[in-house]
């Protein structure tokens, strides 16, 4: 229940949010597409059996919107983008694209595009069939067939290869006629599950760059699964983490990075170091957490945190590093000591593992900008962060 | 670099090959059992009877001639085909809601279907054939059944005519369009069909654009197999069918049997072998390219 407030509750600062900006940024470009349509989930629940796979799931999608849900397999993620599409009936809850529930609606009525992890592209057809496929189903004509497969076509740079068997094509151009394939007849919505997981590094990175662009040229509502979390942060305007069937929260990329809310977003959105401790209160926003050694941290508290075992949250590129073992007296800022254990070299980051007395080690990542020397395994180091940038989470049970 | 190459290509095409080599020695039983059982007798049976006639070429050729061109020959051959013809498009009406019930259920359905189709198959044609005659026949149970509920008040003509004919070897080739539409149905990735309807195609569209077609290559592998598997049919039509069911395998019998004519019964088995050849010869294009389309 506490979840469903926050959920409320960041629901509505996000739409506001995305009203002020994707309009205006979305329709610039000749491509009129229909634009988006608003998607509601009220309450979705999916059981399989005794298992309980999505879980009273309530969430508002914008129009134009690009929304993610994020979690590790097995979250129902997926489940819930089927149930969306119409292959999966719900056990419980609705689901509503501008106000009207669709329950009753089979999924070919339901207008939505689609792109599948295996890109589900018809072997037997060549490109320009496979792209035009939607337009046929819906007894288009000839001519306004070819104009518009040739458009999409192009919008993926793939206007050379209409002719092309599509058993043929590779990984990158099967994923992008797919896509052609999803919005060539406008949808208002479209549904991407996975849609990057077969593509390696570099080519994910740049189809991100080209479903955000289409997507926004569009200002079309994008339902985005992945268990990616940098795909995810990186195209969306708002993701939902989701865990065991439930969404445990959601937002914009960077407050979901910034302000986790539990142990688990903090630990599955990016790197993080987790301070275990005690909680004592104090009055006001900022807390103090007791680490076993007696020594005292101070930190904003989340909602969710009383008093008792707390973890203190705080990101590896916002620790200090110091050589040496002077304490600090900032107010503002926290300081721990203690000994290099281990420096990784990650290209453009230099990864420190430093140990505590009696605590789990912490990360701590540093640009690797020009100048800066190793530190040398054993060395005394003094960490340090601003008070602001860490927070107090609730320990879980 | 292009030393390297060189280098290593020769090796890396030794290496495979080598076992592979010796795999086929495997092969060994089967083919000796296949060229002692087989084609010895076939090729000893077509020189012997050949080499028997004592005419000239052009004597000979007259005579085959005469023989390919006659009625009885002629009219088997079109009843051949048209029985086959009409058994194969049979089978496959039946067969292909069956194949594709089989791909979709789960549980005990799909175990009862498969066990009724399986079954049969590993069961004698004559053993089957007998059943159908007793179903069949003028005081059969069908016919005894109707009889019995006041549907029908003489027997019908179910046996000892085309439908009795087409009854029969249709449901013995059943299993066979079965399995080979079943094999290629379920190489059809679900997903696709997904994708179709998630695309705005209804049902039927998706059947007529993208299953069918998916599965054509089944079909054809499956027709072509009952229809060669037709053309030979012997104990069927003989069993069941009408004094107007004469099939070439019936009329070659005929020549063996009754008018012990060596020569006419090689010249007809020989036509016949070559039709299935050339069949065969299809259906294994057919099922090359099914294997490219799998492999990719």
């Amino acid at each position: 229940m506490v979840q469903m407030d926050t959920v409320l509750a960041e629901r509505g600062g996000a739409v506001a949010m995305v009203a002020d900006t994707t309009p205006t940024a979305s329709r610039v470009g000749t491509d009129a597409g229909a634009g988006g349509s608003a998607i509601e989930l009220r309450g979705l629940t999916k059981r399989y059996g005794d298992e309980t796979v999505v879980n009273d799931i309530a969430v508002s999608i914008a129009p134009g919107e690009f929304f993610s849900l994020l979690g590790p397999s097995g979250s129902g993620k997926t489940t819930t983008l089927m149930m969306v599409a119409g292959f999966v009936r719900p056990d419980g809850g609705a689901i509503l694209v501008d106000g009207k529930d669709i329950a009753m609606v089979p999924p070919q009525k339901r207008g939505f595009g689609m792109v599948f992890q295996n890109y589900a592209i018809f072997p037997h057809l060549n490109v320009f069939e496979n792209v035009a496929f939607p337009l046929r189903a819906r007894h288009w004509a000839k001519d306004a067939v070819g104009e518009r497969v040739t458009w999409a076509l192009d919008l993926v740079r793939l206007g050379r290869f209409a002719d092309r068997d599509s058993r043929q094509l590779s990984g990158g151009q099967q994923q992008r006629v797919a896509l052609a394939r999803a919005i060539v007849f406008h949808p208002n919505v479209v549904l991407m599950d996975e849609p990057l997981g077969a593509l390696d590094k570099n080519l994910r990175f740049e189809m991100q760059v080209e479903i955000k662009e289409i997507q926004q040229r569009l200002g079309m509502t994008v339902l985005y699964v992945t268990h990616d979390q940098e795909e995810a942060m990186s195209m969306s305007d708002r993701i939902a983490i989701m865990n065991h069937g439930r969404i445990d929260q959601v937002g914009p990329p960077g407050e979901v990075y910034e302000r986790p809310t539990s142990l688990f977003v903090s630990r599955f959105l990016g790197e993080a170091n987790l301070i275990e401790g005690v909680v004592v209160a104090e009055g006001g926003e900022i807390a103090r957490l007791r680490l076993p050694s007696g020594q005292e941290l101070r930190a904003p508290r989340d909602n969710s945190c009383g008093t008792g075992a707390g973890m203190l949250f705080i990101r590896p590129e916002r620790v200090e590093i110091v050589p040496g073992t002077g304490a600090s007296a900032d107010p503002g800022t926290n300081a721990l000591a203690g000994t290099v254990r281990r420096c990784s070299f990650l290209g453009n980051i230099l990864r420190y593992a430093v140990e505590l007395d009696g605590a789990a080690p912490i990360t701590v990542d540093l640009q690797n900008a020009a100048g800066i020397a190793p530190l040398p395994v054993g060395a005394p180091v003094v960490l340090r962060w601003p008070v602001a940038d860490s927070l107090i989470l609730a320990a879980e049970a | 670099m292009t030393v390297t190459a060189a280098a290593l290509t020769p090796a890396s095409r030794a290496a495979p090959k080598a076992p592979r080599d010796r795999t086929l020695l495997l092969m060994l039983p089967a083919w000796a059992m296949l060229i002692v059982m087989f084609l010895v007798p076939l090729v000893l049976f077509f020189v012997r009877t050949f080499a028997e006639f004592d005419g000239t070429t052009a004597e000979f050729i007259d005579q085959a001639q005469d023989l390919l061109l006659s009625q009885p020959y002629l009219t088997a051959l079109g009843t051949t085909n048209w029985i086959s013809l009409i058994v194969t498009v049979t089978v496959l009406l039946i067969g292909y809601p069956i194949a594709y019930y089989l791909t979709t259920a789960t549980g005990i359905g799909v175990r009862i279907v498969v066990l009724s189709i399986v079954l049969p198959y590993f069961t004698s044609i004559i053993v089957r054939t007998f059943s159908w005659m007793v179903l069949l026949g003028e005081h059969g149970l069908v016919n005894n059944t109707l009889m019995a509920s006041g549907l029908i008040h003489a027997p019908l003509p179910l046996m000892y005519n085309r439908l009795g004919v087409l009854i029969g070897m249709s449901y013995v080739l059943l299993p066979y369009m079965v399995l080979t539409l079943y094999a290629a149905m379920r190489a059809i990735d679900p997903s696709l069909l997904r994708a179709s309807a998630s695309l705005g195609a209804s049902g039927f569209y998706t059947f007529c654009r993208v299953y069918f077609p998916l599965s054509l290559h089944g079909v054809l592998s499956g027709a072509l197999i009952v229809y060669i598997l037709s053309i030979g049919f012997f104990i069927t039509p003989a069993l069941m069918g009408g004094q107007h069911d004469i099939m070439i395998a019936m009329l070659i019998d005929r020549a063996l049997e009754v008018a012990v004519d060596w020569p006419s019964a090689a010249l007809m088995s020989l036509t016949l072998l070559i039709v299935t050849l050339v069949l065969y010869a299809i259906y294994y294009r057919i099922t090359d390219i099914r294997r490219l389309i799998g492999a990719r």
